[in-house]
């Protein structure tokens, strides 16, 4: 799986969101699209399992889980280098 | 003209489903714990006696925790910046009620908004955690002009 359908499977799973995660543009707000907060912290963690790393400290908020674009921004900076 | 602004207080609500909260303890375990929730909170979650069955922590406790803090995040209001979920704790009381107590960027977002004072109240049942949190701004000097 390449890294987007990767981040799109995780959301189907963990997201609990309104619409099919394959409907969504990269810039969708996933929160606008029914993720609760709670649920987020679900995608993270799955995200982790997924790639095989752990985000950063600073990376614990809710902006980094607020689209497609800022989740693939985050997994690229985690997994560089 | 200078006026001094009335004091403002901001008011934020939250629910959690106990369930969900169940259901990442037993699917990711102490990961979840420790990225969400402080040494202290874990510990006040933890069931000191337990039967056959029953999970190691009070999980609609939890869910109430984690509303708390989404509630603080609408108290505090941040655009942009948002704080790491253990920068909002909930820390219990010897009477058994809850303060909070901010650290790092939410402490700095409080202190931004002029914030001076947060309480929290929590609430649960088996099908549902609640939380408010109610926060009062300083009065502050500020610009108002006439038309």
């Amino acid at each position: 799986m390449t890294v987007d359908e990767t981040i799109r499977s995780v959301l189907a799973d963990h997201a609990r969101l309104a619409v099919p995660a394959e409907s969504l543009a990269d810039d969708t707000d996933l929160f606008g699209a029914g993720m609760t907060s709670h649920a987020s912290v679900n995608v993270m963690l799955a995200l982790e399992d997924a790639f095989d790393f752990e985000f950063s400290e600073q990376m614990l908020k809710k902006s980094t889980f607020e689209s497609i674009e800022s989740i693939r921004t985050a997994v690229s900076e985690m997994t560089a280098g | 003209m200078t006026a001094v602004a009335p004091m403002e207080v901001r008011v934020g609500l939250d629910l959690v489903d106990p369930d969900e909260v169940a259901a990442s303890v037993a699917r990711f375990g102490d990961r979840y714990l420790t990225r969400v929730f402080t040494e202290h909170e874990i510990e006040c979650c933890r069931r000191s006696a337990r039967g056959v069955g029953e999970p190691a922590y009070a999980v609609e406790s939890l869910a109430a925790r984690f509303a708390a803090k989404e509630a603080v995040l609408k108290v505090l209001r941040p655009i942009g910046v948002q704080p790491e979920w253990r920068s909002i704790e909930l820390h219990r009381m010897t009477g058994g009620w809850c303060e909070i107590r901010l650290s790092g960027t939410a402490a700095a977002l409080a202190a931004e908004a002029g914030i001076a004072g947060l309480s929290v109240s929590l609430s649960h049942e088996q099908a549902l955690a609640a939380a408010v949190v109610i926060g009062w701004c300083s009065p502050r000097d500020r610009e108002t002009y006439d038309g």
